[in-house]
């Protein structure tokens, strides 16, 4: 593959090719079905499923309140509770009631009244007991946070009832150490490392099987001996992919506005670009996988365990990178998701910050370049 | 640019693969020397593994060899390859139609990935569509073709301008006779009005043989070239007709004849008599014992009987040194009484008892008849061919005797159990061995055979015996620990016969166990055949080649679903108008008897569909 090619066959006969080859692609696209599933109708389920299924949110969570003081002010505290959005409070008459309902996972935490509460807050020593089911750790935080700001928020009125000025102190001691999700929407940042993982589906994925397909099918050995060149093959199979993830793109980004409602602060060219950059890193790993595999099967699963998954798990889509061990953190940003759902998340949630987005968008072009360039290399017109 | 009059001049060509699982390495091309001049039709033919496909592939660049020098139209294939595939045109043997594109998107894609301009397509397409019969189905997705359409399509494809050089690698396997007929007229019709060069590859030596050039490609090395008058040579007065003493089954008379490879090369039935090359031109007296004095009829060779001397001799050169081509478990010297033969007597009787009944057997899928009112039976010990066209409705009727496909209605007996009622019952009766090889590839050849006894309920001491009998039945001991999917292609297909024979099934069912296999190989296979038919085992096999029709006791011949004609191969050539005056061979009484048949009824294009 080493001559040059001729002025002819660079001039007309390179359009007429690429324009063929790519018909031949949006065809087969739109012909197979599962490649529309894929492509359309799973990033759609992904979506729903993510922005509405995988919430991090607490509602509505059933908490026991047991009075054992039965003054008004004690009864204030119930109602207090039962303000909050997060917080269902169910009252019982005695410890050991609670403590079954927790047993039995009916109940998520418990709010103790003890007798004296009254008394010691006349003297503002008042305290109050807090107990949360801990098997799991996260849903665990958000309940003992909410529970202590609904309490806090009482001890404020409170305070500001009896006209106390010195309210600093507070009349009321809870324990407060956590603030986890004040704003109590994960979807904010959910939705933006959705559209990561929907691209790498449609890019890596989709791709991946593409090319193995026609090797699969014999396709190729056929479609080899014309004037056709690799580069000319690759492109007719780079432009169809890409418009489909436009459109998956597209789809999130309508989601992300009008569903989720969720505040664009960047500018929205920036966000394309970026988006551009990523697909093309994505399809480059698709077609790099596809041409060095030759086998529909094999090449979907190291698609999925080299750029899925690890776009999910490592990309800082679920786990903040700052707190993983160094070593999966190094894993992490030798990923192109990683810079990607940076930008995104930057994009969306902060605004223009340029000297990020300058570096991540210089990243992923570099990344582009190197796998696409691979790509072009691994694709043959050679059966040895 | 060199010698431009040549379209391919190879010198010392060598290429070898490395075959990742066994770390062998297999030499396919092993120093080929040939030069073909442009404007000639060139075969190439050989054995499975000779290099053929190598051979074309290292043509159209699509390979780099790893020696020697090789010039496809004056261009340098190694430095060149681009420059070569613009100005040739390629069919591989699988040729990838994308199958969910029409004919006409199919057409399309080459015209413009050749360059072919609209104006010159206006002329092309109406008579590619005419020569291939495909112009009533222009919209049709390819992947709805019969096999024998796509195989068309594929060659149209090809042929949507006029290469310089034409490479076609086994076009017509698997192909019925009227569609290979047909594809064989596009070709000829090419070579005549264009003046193309066209080097083909087959399985068929009656497509070789009329060609301008053959080329015998053996084990990667060339082993003879010349006009196909060249190659006959080799057996010119050594070819000889006898027909069998009254009452003698051909079949048993030319078993007997391959028998003897001290002095016969080969022999096949043919027309009710037996044709065989002897191996010295003098009267054996071996012989004169055999035929009991029938008399030898010379006849003038052919090309396949030159091809089949070269490879004995190649082979016995070869087996000098070792044998892996093992001899034929058949009592060699059994002397040919007519006790024996009577004993071995697979000649229909009448009143032999019938282990297939089949009475209105019928198939519809949605409102398509892919079988309709068929009727027939198989006696015990027969060899029963289905032949017919590709999408005929034989692999419908097929895997309704099997018991993979219920019948729409009719009556289905297999070795006395009704299929519409117990057909686990008659599956247990049964063997099939289907045309793919549907061994488990990773698991060795004792796998396997274990894996497949167990399926067949067999345990023990049973199965161990089993294992025993068929490995020493189709010469598979000592290959135990050998992972199937590794071994060569006559090794697979005995495995697979050894397997579906396990359970000592009354019926073997065989569907088109001969597809690209060479003339030695199938020799080897019609011979373990009827000797299993000798032994009481019914056979019920599909092939599409005529030929081999011969060695049947009855055949079907199908066509659009329906039975065209049912009885001996005398019989059905008789049908088709064979008389002492104007003899038929197989192959041209089934086309009259197809052609007729579709004369009566709708034009070819209309029911070609398969199902």
């Amino acid at each position: 593959m080493n001559t040059q090619p001729t002025a002819e066959a660079r001039g007309a006969g390179f359009w007429l090719r690429l324009i063929a080859l790519t018909r031949k692609e949006v065809r087969q696209l739109l012909r197979d079905k599962s490649n529309l599933a894929i492509g359309v109708v799973l990033p759609m389920i992904l979506i729903l499923l993510f922005g509405y299924g995988l919430s991090m949110d607490v509602r509505h969570a059933p908490v026991a309140v047991v009075l054992e003081d039965p003054s008004p002010s004690a009864a204030d505290i119930v109602t207090g509770l039962q303000l909050s959005p997060y917080l269902a409070p169910v009252l019982l008459g005695s410890m050991p009631d609670a403590e079954r309902l927790m047993r039995e996972r009916r109940v998520d935490g418990i709010v103790r009244v003890p007798g004296d509460f009254s008394r010691r807050l006349a003297e503002d020593k008042a305290r109050l007991q807090l107990i949360v089911h801990g098997s799991e750790a996260a849903r665990a935080r958000l309940i003992q946070a909410y529970a202590s700001g609904a309490i806090l928020q009482w001890a404020q009125r409170q305070a500001d009832r009896i006209g106390q000025a010195d309210a600093a102190g507070g009349p009321v001691l809870v324990e407060q150490r956590l603030w986890f999700n004040a704003a109590n929407t994960s979807t904010w940042y959910l939705v933006p490392g959705l559209i990561v993982l929907i691209m790498t589906l449609i890019g890596a994925f989709l791709t991946a099987l593409v090319m193995a397909r026609e090797w699969e099918r014999g396709t190729l050995e056929a479609l080899f001996v014309t004037p056709v060149r690799p580069t000319e093959m690759l492109l007719a199979k780079i432009i169809p992919y890409f418009m489909v993830g436009m459109i998956g793109l597209a789809l999130c980004l309508l989601a992300a506005r009008f569903l989720f409602e969720i505040p664009i602060q960047g500018s929205l060219p920036l966000l394309l670009l970026s988006s551009v950059l990523y697909m093309l890193v994505s399809l480059g790993i698709g077609l790099v996988i596809s041409s060095a595999t030759k086998n529909q099967f094999l090449a979907s699963q190291i698609a999925l365990l080299s750029t899925f998954l690890p776009s999910l798990m490592l990309s800082g889509f679920l786990y903040d990178l700052r707190n993983v061990p160094t070593v999966i953190n190094m894993i992490g940003h030798i990923l192109p998701a990683t810079y990607y759902m940076e930008l995104l998340r930057t994009l969306f949630l902060a605004g223009n910050v340029w000297p990020l987005i300058a570096r991540d968008c210089a990243i992923l072009a570099g990344y582009a370049v190197l796998l696409l360039g691979l790509a072009r290399f691994v694709t043959r017109k050679r059966l040895d | 640019m060199a010698d431009s009059t040549l379209a391919l001049e190879s010198r010392a060509l060598h290429k070898r693969f490395a075959v990742k699982a066994s770390r062998q390495i297999t030499q396919a091309l092993d120093g080929v020397t040939l030069q073909i001049p442009s404007g000639s039709l060139a075969a190439l033919v050989g054995p499975d593994g000779a290099g053929k496909t190598t051979l074309l592939r290292l043509t159209a660049g699509l390979l780099r060899a790893d020696a020697g020098e090789l010039r496809v139209l004056g261009i340098d294939a190694r430095a060149e390859p681009q420059a070569i595939q613009n100005r040739i045109s390629y069919m591989p043997q699988r040729f990838g139609l994308y199958e969910d594109l029409s004919v006409l998107e199919n057409l399309d894609l080459y015209a413009d990935l050749h360059g072919v301009p609209k104006a010159a397509r206006r002329e092309r397409y109406p008579r590619l569509l005419e020569m291939t019969d495909l112009g009533s189905c222009t919209a049709r997705p390819a992947g709805k073709l019969s096999g024998g359409m796509k195989q068309k399509l594929g060659l149209a494809c090809t042929l949507v301008r006029s290469p310089e050089l034409l490479l076609l690698d086994e076009p017509t396997v698997g192909v019925d006779p009227l569609s290979r007929r047909e594809l064989w007229q596009i070709v000829r019709q090419l070579v005549s009005d264009e003046k193309l060069s066209v080097i083909i590859s087959t399985a068929y030596l009656d497509e070789a043989d009329r060609c301008g050039q053959v080329f015998v490609l053996h084990e990667g090395r060339l082993l003879a070239q010349g006009a196909p008058e060249t190659i006959r040579a080799h057996a010119q007065g050594h070819t000889f007709l006898v027909t069998p003493p009254t009452h003698w089954p051909t079949r048993r008379l030319q078993a007997a004849l391959l028998d003897q490879p001290a002095c016969i090369i080969d022999a096949v039935p043919q027309g009710g008599d037996v044709r065989f090359i002897q191996r010295s031109a003098r009267n054996d007296t071996a012989l004169v014992d055999l035929l009991h004095g029938q008399p030898l009829q010379p006849i003038p060779a052919r090309l396949e009987d030159g091809f089949m001397v070269l490879l004995r001799q190649q082979r016995a050169r070869d087996d000098s040194g070792n044998t892996d081509d093992p001899p034929l478990d058949q009592p060699v010297a059994q002397p040919l009484t007519p006790a024996v033969i009577a004993s071995g007597q697979a000649t229909p009787q009448t009143d032999a008892e019938r282990v297939i009944e089949v009475r209105d057997l019928v198939r519809q899928f949605g409102d398509f008849t892919a079988v309709a009112s068929t009727s027939f039976s198989v006696r015990r010990g027969e060899i029963f061919g289905l032949l017919g066209p590709n999408g005929a409705g034989k692999t419908t009727t097929f895997r309704m005797l099997c018991g993979l496909l219920p019948a729409t209605s009719g009556f289905l007996q297999v070795a006395g159990v009704n299929l519409r009622h117990a057909r686990a019952e008659a599956r247990r009766q049964i063997g099939y061995v289907s045309q793919k090889f549907a061994l488990y590839g990773n698991l060795t050849v004792r796998e396997n055979l274990e894996f497949f006894g167990g399926a067949y309920g067999l345990r023990g001491q049973r199965l161990r015996e089993r294992l025993l009998e068929v490995q020493r039945q189709f010469h598979l001991t000592g290959q135990d620990n050998i992972p199937s999917g590794q071994l060569p292609g006559g090794f697979k297909q005995r495995l697979a016969m050894a397997a579906a024979l396990l359970h000592q099934p009354e019926i073997l069912f065989l569907d088109e166990p001969t597809s690209g296999a060479d003339p030695l190989a199938r020799r080897e296979f019609w011979r373990r055949i009827t000797a299993l038919a000798a032994s009481g085992t019914t056979i019920v096999i599909t092939t599409h080649f005529m030929e081999e029709a011969e060695y049947c006791d009855r055949i079907v011949i199908q066509d659009a679903g329906k039975v065209l004609a049912l009885g001996t191969p005398q019989q059905v050539r008789a049908q088709a108008g064979d008389s002492p005056q104007r003899r038929l061979d197989m192959e041209q009484a089934f086309i009259g008897i197809v052609e007729q048949a579709r004369g009566r009824h709708q034009p070819t294009s209309q029911r070609e569909v398969i199902a």
